[in-house]
């Protein structure tokens, strides 16, 4: 479905994203991880329009997308999330929500409804209160809310679990599931390993802008390569409990 | 119909008004009945030019500080039209809010298109507004510095009447009808896509909302709407020149209403202009009954401080705070404020 | 179209540009500044500039004190008058939100602006001074003594505004608070103090100008307008919050204006600064001579 062909992104001396290519299967959900300052934010503003790679193409569905506006990629079907959330202060939960729904939804009604149930899928109650008096975790699942409900075939999440407690993760990594289960195909940059092992198929692993690793979640945790490039971050610790706990 | 509800109950209220006029000379608030209307046909167009500001500028935060270009333009092309041309007056309305749209359009295609925002858009607009004064000021077509005198000749056809009376329901059609559109406008979809962009840009690409179009659009509406009003004040007065129409004095009540009033609600245009004019007005009656003499400024001073005093204490405007009473809210009277 | 001129006429009128270059200039600095610093639009600097106009015209009428000399308490007192008005108004008004402060210093133009229309009302005044018409004869042009003053203290001020933000410890620190501001206020810089520093700074320079202009230009309740509309299009010129880009657009606006005035006549002549200020907005709005200060 996603096709990432040798992309490379500069900034000035700075190389954020060296000579990456990977591909996303429609139907799975696909994991990125990689160290704080890999490059994988970077690597989905490229994907999604919001910046343009110095070398490299992007293909979605086969046709090349490279450099497309993010709200034209809106509407052929690719939605992100923002790692620091960007809700609309200003409005309500529903209003935000609707704002991704009428994408599809002209009319006011349906996209009122569209919203509604959709809030409803991600687990939002209390719709007409601001946004802006959301917890963390409420932040976290109107991004969510909002991306899904411009009805998107791709979806782009940029570690929408950072800053849960546990116990917030647990409630929300089977609304993912759901997402898939409904037939939008995920990719996902994610810290949280519990969340990866047990969502993700495939995993692609990037540090220093490069792509080290893919495979398995059991496949890549266990890579010395992988384990080296958390290293430095104390990351290494985590990896293990992770795959004990996977 | 509910969301209308409340603003068919306030613009029943407002053409109601006349009916109050006796009552008002009587109590001694104002000389006559005329200076009542002119007062209020006054407010009106200034809520009208407000309107149009608030559009862009209320629900997409796109702060102009030079929409005297439309509502000079509206000015002017209803002017010009008519004594050059011998276009009717009420042919020669739609056209003006035409020109100024284009006008709107195409500055807002420039400065949209050059990614300005905050200070460097209103500057942009500011400097348009000043390059029109000038030009104005210089040409033969708009009568160069004399200005352009519109002929009195009073008669439906010409847009000119007797009694301010029926001025008064002119222009309160024209406010009237784009309290409605601006409501309407609130529960579409360009609407939400309109508060998007203001309150996040790039949250508004990533969810499909084409930025650029939707500020073009707002600027092209908010400039059409002010040009109206720069019509209405030369049918009104039947004389304009380079700094009544493109003067900053326009662009200031434009914005200043609507920040007063509460920016971003449908009724604030009209509650900032009431209370700018009206306590303007109440100012400089005040100060001649001191001095026995009129003193000049005092109503601007007076707009100044109401300006600071609201972004400090009331930042959401005066509507923000009749909000907090509970029997404006129950009764829905200001409505909802618009997408806020 | 264009008529032609000697060459003798054209250097005048290029000479002439330079010395009201300067004083825009001067106008232009503390606008800058304040953006530099604040990233914000003073709105209310042309109000100070006429402010400090008729400050001039009431020390000289009132105290008979001479225009250079009112340099020496009027620039002190505007320091004060800025410093207050960005901490007791501007700054509690807006709680330092970028929009609220834009539209305090309109509200704060607005006020001040129309005070001054309230007491002196809208006729126009001017000094009457035995050097108002002395020219400086440099054997090919004739210059105007007050305007050739004007531009020799505008430089100065400008090497000695130059000079506290490169020299001085307070200057350093405009300098941290205008590059970083959360990182300047962890080390224990007092950042609403020096907002408002910056914000006198600015109303001293516009003392500075106030007395410069008096000798040999007018003073009405508007007449501050004019010259802020030219200085923001200094500022956006040089690029916003760089002071020797100040310096170098004021004196180019100057020349530019003096040239569009010899060929395009007294009316027109002003437009020609404005569609400057309007491409360079759309097209180069980091300024054309790049550098931050
Ligand atoms: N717009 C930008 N300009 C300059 N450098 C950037 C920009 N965006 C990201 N970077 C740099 O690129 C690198 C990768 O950042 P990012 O993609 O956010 O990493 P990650 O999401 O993996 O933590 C970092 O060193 C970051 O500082
Ligand atoms: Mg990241």
């Amino acid at each position: 479905m996603l096709d990432v062909r040798s992309v490379t992104k500069r900034f000035g001396g700075l190389v954020a994203v060296s000579d990456v290519s990977l591909t996303v299967p429609e139907g799975s959900i696909t994991g990125l991880i990689g160290p704080n300052g890999a490059g994988k934010t970077t690597l989905f503003t490229l994907i999604s329009g919001f910046q343009v790679p110095t070398a490299g193409e992007v293909l979605f569905r086969g046709e090349d997308i490279t450099g497309r506006a993010p709200e034209r990629l809106a509407v052929m079907g690719i939605a992100r999330t923002f790692q620091i959330v960007q809700p609309f202060a200003g409005l309500s939960v529903a209003e935000n929500i609707a704002v991704g729904a009428y994408l599809r939804h002209a009319g006011r009604a349906e996209a009122m409804a569209r919203a509604e149930a959709v809030a409803a899928m991600v687990g939002l109650a209390d719709l007409d209160r601001p946004a802006s008096s959301l917890t963390v975790a409420g932040r976290k699942r109107l991004e969510l809310a909002r991306a899904l409900a411009t009805e998107p075939q791709l979806l782009l999440l940029d570690e929408v679990l950072a800053g849960l407690n546990p116990s917030e993760i647990r409630d929300i990594i089977p609304v993912i599931r759901a997402i898939r289960d409904a037939g939008v195909t995920i990719l996902m940059i994610e810290h949280v390993m519990q969340a990866v092992m047990s969502l993700c198929e495939h995993v692609h692993v990037l540090a220093n802008g490069r792509l080290i690793a893919a495979g398995t979640p059991a496949e890549v945790v266990g890579n010395p390569a992988v384990v080296e490039a958390y290293l430095g971050h104390g990351a290494a610790g985590r990896l293990q409990k992770g795959a004990a706990n996977g | 119909m509910k969301a209308y509800r409340s603003l068919l109950v306030v613009i029943a209220a407002l053409a109601a008004l006349p009916l109050a006029v006796p009552l008002l000379v009587g109590a001694g608030l104002f000389a006559g009945p005329n200076t009542f209307y002119n007062l209020m046909i006054f407010i009106l167009i200034i809520t009208l030019a407000a309107q149009g500001w608030n559009i862009a500028g209320g629900y997409g935060g796109q702060f102009s500080f030079g929409h005297a270009a439309f509502f000079g333009t509206g000015a002017y092309v209803q002017a010009v039209l008519q004594t050059r041309y011998g276009v009717n007056a009420w042919v020669a309305l739609p056209l003006a809010a035409l020109l100024g749209g284009l006008v709107g359009a195409a500055i807002g295609t420039l400065a949209f298109r050059a990614r300005l925002r905050g200070s460097y858009f209103a500057l942009v607009t500011l400097a348009f507004a000043e390059v029109f004064r000038i030009l104005a000021n210089a040409t033969p077509i708009t009568g160069g510095a004399a200005g352009t005198l519109v002929p009195l000749k009073i008669g439906l056809g010409q847009m000119q009447f007797a009694s301010s009376t029926t001025f008064f329901y002119l222009a309160l059609t024209f406010v009237a009808a784009v309290l409605l559109l601006n409501r309407a406008l609130e529960r579409s979809r360009f609407g939400a896509w309109l508060v998007a962009v203001r309150e996040n840009e790039d949250a508004a690409r990533a969810l499909g909302v084409d930025t650029l179009k939707v500020k073009l659009k707002a600027i092209t509406l908010s400039a059409a709407i002010t040009a109206v009003a720069g019509a209405l004040y030369t049918q009104k007065f039947l004389y304009i020149d380079a700094n009544i129409a493109y003067g900053a004095w326009i662009s200031v009540e434009a914005l200043l209403a609507p920040i007063v009033g509460g920016i971003g609600t449908v009724l604030g245009p009209f509650i900032g202009a009431v209370a700018l004019i009206g306590l303007g007005e109440a100012a400089k009656t005040a100060i001649h009954a001191v001095f026995g003499s009129a003193v000049p400024g005092v109503d601007l001073v007076v707009y100044g401080v109401l300006l600071i005093v609201v972004i400090a204490f009331a930042p959401r405007g005066l509507l923000g705070l009749f909000g907090k009473f509970d029997l404006f809210a129950r009764f829905g009277i200001f409505g909802k404020r618009g997408g806020r | 179209m264009f008529r032609s001129y000697p060459p003798q006429i054209v250097l005048e009128a290029v000479l002439n540009g330079l010395l009201t270059g300067a004083v825009y200039a001067l106008v232009a600095l503390g606008l800058t500044l304040v953006y530099g610093v604040l990233h914000i639009i003073n709105f209310a600097h042309g109000a100070m500039l006429t402010l400090a106009m008729f400050a001039v015209l009431v020390v000289h009428l009132g105290l008979g004190l001479d225009p250079y000399l009112a340099i020496l308490p009027l620039t002190p007192l505007f320091f004060g008058i800025g410093y207050a008005m960005q901490r007791f108004v501007i700054s509690p008004a807006s709680r330092n939100d970028d929009g609220a402060i834009l539209l305090v210093t309109l509200g704060l133009s607005i006020v001040l602006e129309n005070l001054l229309l309230a007491i002196f009302r809208s006729d126009t005044r001017s000094l009457t001074l035995d050097y108002s018409f002395s020219v400086v004869d440099l054997g090919f042009a004739l210059l105007s003594l007050p305007r050739v003053i004007g531009f020799g203290v505008a430089i100065l001020v400008a090497a000695a505004l130059w000079a506290i933000l490169a020299l001085t410890d307070t200057g350093k620190a405009i300098r941290a608070v205008a590059r970083e501001k959360l990182g300047a206020s962890l080390v224990g810089i007092d950042v609403n103090h020096i907002y408002a520093v910056t914000f006198g700074l600015g109303a001293a320079t516009l003392a500075v100008a106030a007395c410069l202009l008096m000798p040999s230009f007018y003073v009405n309740p508007r007449v501050g307008n004019a010259f802020v509309l030219v200085a923001f299009t200094v500022v956006v010129l040089g690029g916003m919050g760089s002071i020797p880009g100040a310096l170098v657009g004021g004196l180019f606006i100057g020349v530019v204006e003096s040239l569009c005035g010899l060929y395009l006549g007294e009316s027109l002549g002003q437009i020609g600064i404005f569609l400057i200020f309007i491409l360079v907005l759309l097209f180069r709005p980091t300024g054309l001579f790049g550098a931050k200060a």
